[in-house]
């Protein structure tokens, strides 16, 4: 097997709230190998979303090295990480965050235009991105008038239009109903099995199961496997 | 790919103006209503401008006017042919002017009567309409004989053809020969109601041979201050010492003195104007910053996957320069319309010239990147977690 896709060590992020200091991260160190479909799982404010900002290239760690695809993010000005994140990231966001003034197809190619693709460029990997996840037919419409779930569907197909080496999911399915979560996990399955390295952020226990390998957090402290804390997680 | 980006910028920029329309609308309208008013003003002022300009010519081409104060100061035949001698001098007009009882039948005015000389048509672009003007013959048989200013050639005959009539001068028949073509009034002269006769003639009919003003004509526009000189220095050793009794007045002074006084006219009005940009241009920034802060989340989404700062700046940047753009290109049309009607509804004469509207927008274009580029900054500066956070 060849070298991890994202290797942090003893990374920590506090933040000063009041006078008192969180440690939203505390000495985290994580592997992630190509191809795996991981899930990070915790309870709310356990440091989820900032550990996604890290490996989202979008913070700067207090202490800690990132090493993505071999390269240290530690040491990149603002413009660097704005390459990374439209090159080798994908993010699927909780609310989608797709832009509600774009059709479809202008928001997957969103980040081609960052990349400085050609139109004609542009619109083909569009479409295929929105082929991928079934919604060929919905390119012309507006977010407003697609369902949860298919916005969601689109949101996924901007992630993937550039090909990104790793998708950052931070609780893709926390606006949608059962049914269409499990819908949107199939897709995620079916894009890992495509060979998509694939980053889940949940603290749903059933849909972080869905993974091929879960790591949980707690009070920004990370244990494989969730192992003995697992138990407490099933009240989320 | 920076070319690309722009022109997708700008795509983007119109998008996002027009799902906002009343707001862009309102935004415009005072870079809408400052170059307008900008056209409008300056327009009208120079229109004024050309206007006093053509009036002065009106008095004559390249004219200087020698005027005596003093009655020991005669100015005879002889310094006239010498002042005509003179290199720059293409034409001399002497006058000797009063005011005659006109009578023709019952009717009677008092009207200014000039005797002259036939260059008097050339130096004071006096023409007539019908008949002839004074010539040097009938100067020296002193013909009694008379030209009419066009006002009172028809107060005295009607639509009626008067050459060949005659009318009374202070009760002597004079013979009318021509009819002068109508000047207009020109800087509140009324040149039009007049009588002209032969300078002879005209001084018997003052009951004085005396001169007191010669209109001289130089050859060429760009000599007149050398043609001035000559022509005080020629007086200067004619009378000696008398410098306080004569002046010499150049047609060119005049009206370097009005176009200077309609320069500063035009700058101020143009400068109030101008004001008025400023003022739009605050409006946009105003917007702009309402703008960035409502699009706090979007922003967020687009560094997120990808956009460097300068894509952000870009695309505000852009944006707000569409704006003043479109106000500007609007305003033009608006203050094209509205100078129009100004001329026409309200008799002014209004001179749009292609710089100013060029100045005008142009101008609204560097309050559109001026204006912009705060908020554009500001914009470009947002973390994008914070800005991810942002409920909008
Ligand atoms: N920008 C910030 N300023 C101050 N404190 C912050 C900031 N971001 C996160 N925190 C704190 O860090 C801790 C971890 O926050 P984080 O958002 O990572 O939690 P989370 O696991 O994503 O929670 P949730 O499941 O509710 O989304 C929390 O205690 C939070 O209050
Ligand atoms: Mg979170």
């Amino acid at each position: 097997m060849d070298k991890p896709i994202i290797q942090i060590n003893n990374m920590s992020k506090t933040y000063q709230l009041g006078g008192e200091t969180v440690h939203a991260l505390n000495n985290v160190s994580l592997e992630i190998n190509k191809g795996e479909f991981l899930a990070i799982i915790g309870p709310s404010g356990s440091g989820k979303s900032t550990l996604m900002n890290m490996l989202g290239c979008l913070d700067h760690p207090d202490q800690g090295s990132y090493l993505l695809d071999g390269k240290e993010i530690g040491k990149m000005t603002d413009n660097q990480l704005a390459a990374i994140r439209n090159q080798k990231i994908g993010f699927i966001f909780q609310n989608f965050n797709l832009l509600s003034k774009l059709t479809a197809l202008e928001n997957v190619e969103l980040p081609l235009i960052y990349a400085g693709a050609s139109a004609g460029e542009r619109h083909k990997r569009a479409m295929d991105s929105l082929n991928k996840v079934g919604l060929k037919e919905r390119a012309g419409h507006l977010p407003a008038q697609l369902s949860g779930g298919q916005q969601q569907r689109v949101a996924i197909a901007r992630a993937l239009a550039g090909q990104p080496a790793i998708l950052l999911a931070d609780e893709p399915t926390g606006a949608l109903d059962s049914k269409t979560s499990k819908e949107i996990l199939k897709l995620m399955q079916q894009l890992n099995e495509l060979g998509h390295t694939i980053i889940l952020i949940t603290h749903d226990l059933e849909i972080a199961k869905q993974a091929k390998r879960m790591v949980s957090i707690q009070d920004g402290e990370l244990q494989e496997n969730g192992g003995a804390l697992l138990g407490d997680f099933a009240i989320y | 790919m920076l070319f690309l980006g722009i022109l997708q910028s700008i795509k983007m920029a119109f998008k996002s103006i027009r799902s906002n329309k009343l707001r862009s609308v309102l935004t415009m309208l005072g870079i809408i209503i400052g170059v307008s008013s900008v056209i409008i003003l300056v327009s009208i002022a120079q229109g004024s401008s050309k206007n006093i300009t053509s009036q002065i010519n009106q008095l004559g081409k390249n004219l200087l006017t020698v005027n005596t104060y003093s009655t020991d100061l005669e100015l005879t035949d002889d310094t006239i042919s010498q002042l005509g001698k003179l290199s720059g001098v293409k034409a001399v007009s002497p006058i000797v002017s009063g005011r005659v009882n006109v009578r023709k039948d019952r009717t009677t005015s008092q009207v200014s009567v000039i005797g002259t000389n036939a260059s008097y048509s050339d130096v004071r672009d006096t023409k007539v309409s019908r008949g002839r003007f004074i010539t040097d013959l009938d100067i020296e048989y002193r013909q009694k004989i008379a030209v009419l200013g066009s006002e009172t050639a028809e107060t005295f005959f009607g639509v009626n053809n008067p050459v060949g009539e005659y009318i009374q001068l202070n009760g002597n028949s004079y013979k009318v020969v021509g009819v002068l073509a109508s000047k207009g009034s020109s800087l509140g002269q009324s040149g039009d109601n007049v009588v002209i006769v032969p300078l002879s003639t005209g001084q018997l009919l003052a009951g004085s041979t005396s001169i007191s003003t010669v209109y001289l004509q130089g050859k060429s526009e760009s000599q007149m201050n050398f043609v001035m000189n000559e022509v005080k220095m020629k007086l200067a050793a004619l009378f000696p010492g008398k410098s306080n009794d004569y002046g010499v007045t150049n047609q060119q002074d005049v009206m370097d003195t009005m176009s200077s006084v309609t320069n500063t006219m035009t700058m101020l009005l143009g400068g109030i104007a101008s004001i008025s940009l400023l003022v739009g241009g605050i409006g946009i920034m105003n917007i702009m910053l309402v703008s960035v802060s409502e699009r706090t989340k979007e922003i967020g989404i687009r560094k997120a996957i990808g956009a460097k700062r300068k894509d952000i700046l870009l695309q505000f940047l852009i944006e707000s320069v569409v704006l003043s753009a479109m106000g500007g290109m609007i305003g033009i049309l608006l203050g094209l319309g509205c100078g129009k009607m100004v001329s026409t509804f309200m008799n002014m004469s209004i001179s749009f010239s292609a710089p100013v509207i060029l100045y005008s927008f142009l101008f609204s274009l560097i309050v559109g990147v001026v204006f912009g580029v705060f908020p554009a900054n500001k914009a470009s500066k947002l973390n994008p977690i914070q800005a991810l956070r942002s409920g909008a």
